[in-house]
């Protein structure tokens, strides 16, 4: 398929696929860049610049307090509506993958569908004024579950695949040496699709810790607020902006993500579902 | 549904303790009853934090709810009121228009071309460059969009952005000047990872002999892009179009960079409910919009899943 490289013509289009895929890679890495050299700069600026090196912006993020607790915050909520997504998914998908519900296919698409179609943002105002009403501002538990039920028809729908897929010898041995279907499905069933566990896991705690909406209607208090929303209102409050904390809290912020990423696509590989993404 | 809805027949278990409950697939001895137990918390969470929420915004829209005063204590119907002041709301059809060029701008054009452009040439391109381009894209994807909306103000800085220091044009503010352009531009960058990988995978899945005939044939590049690969691909274009439209549409990272500003000029409809809405106090209109935006990603989706049920069968 490659060209070959010794006519002149092949040789200049080489130069030209070059200088296009640089200019592609330098429109994605430019704004990248500040991501790395500002964390570790003395007087981190706007702009680009070759970093006087230090890590003293990281002390000054670990003395802010209120960026450390909003951290501790992210992680709350994050594996608080993991823990709720994967144990509901996994309970709801295992029943509907092996015990013949009539239409429990229209469900699931029926559910998959609402969920694509009731987003954050047109659900924002109804899902405040039930927080409201319901005296859950400020609360972490309603930050869960409002997470959680967005995040839970497609957790169903791709780990039901994973279970269908799943031989059902195991579990009928289990049953023959008189196992309870809990204890089928915690020692049998979970090991079994653990790839698929993992993979919603992985989704749901990198969908809360970026979520930047529903905590920030649903929190007033600053002290509850996560990483999310107290790194907007370091840049947005009035004053210059404290780029030493906001440079490397953004990274440690971050950093999460990306190892989780890397994680799954070196264990798992990069399985592509349509839009699991978001 | 051509969704498959029974998994292949196992032989069935004599079922001694449960007549009657299986259907032979069931090899858990799961019956019906504690079935309907382990999906209950699913349905439940979903019912009153996603199906409830979507109904209930039917009947606010309805209403004259606001955050403070006497219509908040006892909210009164007013009809249709709310959809009429929306469509003759100055500010509404701003919001509408702008989101309309934002979809098409960053989404249908942007993404789709930059990450179809990305899929196609990196096929032939060596390791180590793909490897290096595609983890770029996919970064820009993955980062948190607090992160990512910083990382762009910063770039874009007047005084000592990035950008300015590249062109050359200290002192031009771009976020004022160019509000919507700046948007676009940022979408196409944030979301492009997805459509380069969806067509990334399809063209893995193009036979070879065609590529291979189209260029024995002396076709040349555009041609075999053409006539060859744009063929195969055109309902993974049109997967590809609905879905990010929906989510550029749903969008709420420009409230993170503009916020709407300047003077309403980059005031797309998700800034635009949230800032009536909640900071407005004006719940029952915002509810009203909220609906439209409802209906319009309903339409979206259902062709998307007219489309793969199509595809299915």
């Amino acid at each position: 398929m490659m060209p070959p490289v010794f006519t002149p013509a092949a040789f200049v289009r080489r130069i030209g696929f070059y200088v296009l895929v640089g200019l592609v890679a330098a429109f994605f890495a430019i704004p990248l860049l500040w991501l790395l050299t500002a964390p570790f700069d003395t007087t981190p600026a706007y702009g680009v610049q070759v970093p006087d090196f230090t890590l003293g912006n990281f002390r000054t993020l670990l003395a802010n307090e209120q960026a450390m607790i909003s951290l501790g915050e992210s992680v709350i909520l994050a594996l608080g509506s993991m823990a709720v997504t994967v144990g509901g998914a996994a309970l709801a998908a295992y029943a509907l993958s092996r015990v013949a519900v009539p239409g429990r296919g229209a469900l699931l698409y029926l559910l998959l569908l609402l969920s694509s179609v009731v987003t954050g943002t047109t659900a924002m105002v109804p899902i405040f004024l039930l927080m409201f009403e319901a005296g859950l501002i400020d609360s972490r538990a309603g930050v869960v579950l409002v997470m959680t039920g967005g995040l839970l028809p497609a957790a169903i729908f791709i780990l039901k695949d994973f279970m269908d897929a799943t031989p059902r010898s195991y579990e009928e041995s289990a049953r023959v040496f008189g196992a309870r279907p809990l204890q089928i499905l915690w020692h049998v069933v979970v090991p079994i699709t653990r790839p698929g566990l993992a993979t919603i896991a992985v989704w749901a705690t990198v969908q809360v810790w970026g979520n930047f909406l529903v905590p920030f209607i649903l929190f007033t208090d600053p002290a509850k607020q996560p990483a999310a929303v107290i790194m907007h209102t370091f840049y947005t409050e009035g004053g210059q902006p404290k780029l030493a904390l906001i440079s490397a809290f953004s990274l440690l912020y971050s950093a999460p993500v990306v190892a989780m990423y890397v994680f799954v696509s070196r264990r798992y590989g990069f399985r592509f579902h349509g839009g699991i993404k978001r | 549904m051509a969704q498959p809805t029974s998994p292949p027949a196992e032989p069935a278990v004599a079922d001694e303790a449960a007549p009657g409950r299986t259907d032979g697939s069931d090899a858990a001895g799961l019956g019906r009853l504690r079935a309907a137990l382990f999906v209950t918390p699913a349905l439940l969470i979903i019912g009153v934090f996603l199906v409830f929420p979507a109904l209930w915004t039917l009947y606010l829209g309805v209403t004259d709810y606001r955050l403070t005063g006497i219509a908040a204590a006892r909210p009164s119907f007013v009809g249709f009121a709310n959809y009429v002041r929306a469509l003759t709301d100055p500010l509404f059809h701003n919001a509408l228009w702008l989101t309309l060029l934002f979809v098409f701008g960053s989404a249908i054009i942007g993404q789709t071309v930059l990450g179809f452009g990305l899929a196609w040439t990196l096929r032939s391109a060596p390791r180590w460059v793909r490897g290096t381009v595609e983890s770029l894209v996919l970064l820009a994807w993955i980062l948190p969009g607090v992160v990512v909306a910083f990382l762009w103000i910063a770039l874009l800085d007047s005084d000592r952005g990035t950008l300015n220091a590249l062109l050359g044009t200290a002192g031009h503010a771009w976020l004022v000047d160019n509000p919507m352009t700046v948007l676009i531009v940022f979408n196409t960058w944030r979301g492009t990872a997805f459509s380069m990988m969806l067509f990334a995978a399809a063209l893995a899945a193009l036979p070879p002999s065609q590529l291979e005939t189209a260029r024995l044939a002396g076709a040349s590049g555009w041609q075999t892009v053409r006539d060859v690969v744009l063929p195969h691909l055109r309902r993974h274009l049109l997967t590809n179009t609905l879905l990010i439209s929906l989510w550029t549409f749903n969008d709420f990272t420009p409230y993170l960079i503009t916020a709407g500003n300047p003077d309403h000029r980059s005031e797309v409809l998700p800034v635009y409910i949230y800032l009536t809405a909640i900071p407005g106090g004006q719940l029952g209109f915002g509810s009203a919009i909220s609906l439209l935006m409802l209906v319009i990603n309903l339409a979206l989706a259902f062709f998307y899943l007219r489309l793969l049920r199509e595809r299915r069968s």
